[in-house]
């Protein structure tokens, strides 16, 4: 039998760890100074400095959204960093050498090598620290097709007609609270553009480290693919162990031209907080994707491990005719981590077509919730969606909630939506032991068994870290 | 091998093992033989150690005290259950499955571990002698599986961790007679010195392939008589009923 002792001893967050490093930051609270400074720091021209003013003064006349499952003590904006940058970043280093040997060790530790001899082959990674991005690599291979990728602070200076076309065209800068505050005061995130008929030779990822104290991250990420392109961008993120509530409020847009397509996955891993809901980020994320040529395609595949509050769900526009939008989800909560995301399929185009498959997993004091809406409008005609939303429970004190919206406003198009709630079943842990596992080993097979439509979808570079990650969320959480 | 003195076993205040004794050496086969709700079953997950069982009395493998040993350690140790009713798993890879017990059972025995290519080789040798379709690798762990087919991977499974000792648990019930001699062959050719076989079942029609050293009758929690093959052929005619 395992002791308690055992099941007590929870490994620590891998990530916890903080790097000292001197900062810049910008003046505590929000602001037109604070935005200012940040559109100054970053050497904005003026028609950005304005676009964020814009929704800052926009931001006025909007109340936070409290229609949620988890609740939230109040946040004082007033009392958080918005901008916070290791002072060895602010000059841009020109190339990977100049990177400050600190932030390459850190994210050394992270497992994103960036040196260029140890770089991570067939994969680029765009490095986001606090409110900057550090580091890109492979950009000159990428460069030679005439593909851009790099932080975004760098595109809104080299590529303005990209970045005023497409920026805030998938979430206006009107859209909710937090979607409109980002606009204000985001800092730094990655952007990408495919060119024509261009199938992105590698894996393109942005790794996000939070850093500082007292510090909110407000990364905006903006992916364009044009007509007959490819790419497929993969996330991850990570913070310290810290008492403190932390907010990440992103934004993401993507765009996906006629015949395009984007492959999005995300493992999220930011601090969850301690064994009794100490700490921990406030993941609050509006993600959303514009299929908006004929025959294009989004795919939204995310890991969700981290965070002690994560809310997002990110949705497919399906403009064009004939797109396709997927979306596949892990959502895993353990001690007294909670989470409200889904998605949100708008069916516009004839003959669109959106599949989304949710797997949440509850277990301690957790409370996991899917929140989904399909809405096929009156001119989508033929469309069709297919929703299957499974939840696994683990000991008693958890919870599991499925909240599917659906609105079907035609009569050829189809709507198909499956759910089940089950327990972590005894008798196949015992199965398990009984050819030799451990009560955690079991555990994660069975877990990843249920998983598995999700986790496939990975790239095969991240699917072997998800599927551990995926055991250790949930280590200790059987008894 | 496997010493089990009167051994108790309730459920929730319910004796269902009432001080049964059985001493298995190694090399020998003991078939235990016993109407339903003689407690045959909860014999068989009180030796792997399963929880929800209060237990008193003596079970000592190789020599060591067995209770206080969790599900796993017992496995590790060579304590194999061929399961009455194999449980689905979904999602699980059989192939990846057999392989990742296979390497925890080795670890424990302070082998290395297998890769992948000398894996498959093994698991492709066990296979074609029993007469089993490879397909079934590639399935996920029991889930659609026809009962035949979940009986067969047990034993497949049992060919592959090499175990010292084997319970089997009313695995025959239900097989038709091709699947019936796969078991039996499954467990003939695993014979030998060293192993030691518990074939708990209901029917005299497994022990006819697989010969056992010892027939015992088990009824109401106890070993009311112990024999040899004849005790099972007198079974089948004249019914538990007769025997007392």
């Amino acid at each position: 039998m395992k002791t308690q002792k055992d099941i007590d001893t929870n490994p620590e967050y891998k990530y916890g760890f903080s790097t000292d490093i001197e900062n810049i930051r910008a003046p505590k609270g929000l602001n037109e100074d604070t935005i200012k400074f940040i559109s100054n720091i970053k050497k904005e021209p003026k028609w950005m400095l304005e676009w964020r003013l814009k929704a800052f003064n926009r931001l006025q006349s909007l109340k936070e959204p409290n229609w949620q499952k988890p609740k939230y003590p109040k946040i004082n904006y007033q009392d958080l960093y918005y901008y916070s940058a290791p002072k060895s970043a602010s000059g841009k280093p020109k190339s990977l050498d100049e990177v400050d040997p600190k932030l390459i060790e850190t994210y050394k530790k992270l497992g994103i090598p960036l040196q260029e001899q140890k770089k991570l082959s067939g994969i680029a990674v765009d490095a986001v620290f606090d409110s900057v991005s550090v580091a890109t690599t492979f950009k000159e291979e990428l460069t030679k097709k005439g593909i851009i990728f790099c932080p975004i602070s760098e595109a809104i200076i080299k590529h303005p007609d990209l970045v005023k076309k497409y920026l805030g065209s998938v979430i206006p800068i009107s859209d909710h609270y937090f979607a409109t505050l980002n606009s204000a005061v985001f800092t730094d995130g990655s952007f990408v553009y495919i060119p024509p008929n261009t199938r992105c030779p590698m894996e393109l990822s942005t790794y996000f480290r939070i850093n500082a104290s007292e510090t909110g991250q407000f990364e905006r990420t903006l992916i364009i693919a044009d007509k007959g392109s490819y790419v497929s961008y993969l996330e991850g993120c990570t913070a310290p162990m810290r008492d403190e509530n932390q907010l990440h409020a992103a934004n993401v847009e993507l765009i996906a031209l006629d015949d395009a397509e984007i492959k999005y996955s995300t493992v999220q891993n930011w601090y969850p907080g301690d064994k009794d809901g100490v700490g921990g980020i406030y993941n609050f994320v509006t993600k959303r994707g514009a299929c908006r040529g004929k025959n294009s395609k989004i795919s939204w595949t995310q890991v969700e491990t981290g965070s002690a509050i994560t809310w997002k769900y990110p949705s497919c526009i399906l403009q064009g005719d004939n797109s396709v939008g997927e979306f596949y989800s892990i959502a895993i909560t353990n001690n007294h981590q909670k989470a409200d995301t889904g998605t949100k399929m708008i069916h516009l185009g004839k003959n669109t077509k959106s599949k989304i498959i949710s797997k949440g997993i509850s277990a301690g004091y957790a409370d996991n919730t899917y929140r989904g809406l399909v809405d096929i409008n009156r001119k989508a005609l033929n469309s069709r969606n297919y929703t299957q939303c499974d939840s696994l429970l683990i000991g008693n004190k958890c919870g599991a909630h499925t909240v599917p919206y659906i609105k079907n406003k035609n009569s050829s198009s189809t709507v198909e939506h499956e759910a089940t709630t089950s327990k972590i079943n005894e008798e196949q842990l015992f199965y398990c032991n009984q050819r030799g596992l451990n009560q955690e080993e079991a555990v994660s097979l069975i877990i990843n068994g249920f998983c598995k439509e999700v986790l496939q979808q990975l790239p095969m570079e991240f699917a072997v870290e998800a599927q551990k990650l995926v055991g250790i969320s949930l280590e200790g959480s059987v008894g | 091998m496997l010493e089990i003195k009167n051994l108790k076993a309730s459920v929730n205040n319910r004796d269902i093992l009432k001080g049964l004794n059985i001493t298995i050496k190694p090399g020998e086969l003991h078939a235990i033989m016993g109407p339903n709700g003689s407690g045959k079953s909860t014999l068989a997950n009180v030796l792997s150690g399963k929880n929800g069982y209060e237990i008193s009395g003596e079970i000592k493998y190789q020599g060591k005290d067995l209770i206080e040993i969790s599900v796993d350690e017992r496995a590790q140790k060579g304590i194999f259950l061929a399961f009455q009713y194999p449980i689905e798993i979904p999602g699980v890879n059989t192939n990846n499955f057999l392989k990742t017990v296979l390497n925890k059972v080795r670890k424990a025995r302070g082998e290395q571990e297998i890769d992948t290519l000398s894996f498959l080789k093994i698991v492709k040798e066990r296979l074609s002698e029993l007469g089993i379709d490879e397909k079934m690798l590639s399935r996920q762990l029991n889930v659609g599986f026809s009962g035949g087919e979940k009986k067969k991977n047990e034993i497949l499974q049992m060919k592959i961790l090499d175990p010292n000792l084997s319970i089997l648990d009313e695995t025959d019930s239900g097989l038709d007679i091709d699947a019936l001699k796969i078991i039996a062959n499954g467990v003939n050719s695993s014979r030998d010195k060293k192993k030691s076989f518990l074939v708990i079942t209901h029917y005299q029609r497994l022990l006819n392939y697989i010969n056992p050293d010892f027939v015992h009758v088990l009824s109401d929690g106890k070993i009311i008589k112990s024999g040899c093959m004849e005790l099972a052929e007198e079974l089948e005619k004249t019914g538990y009923k007769k025997i007392n």
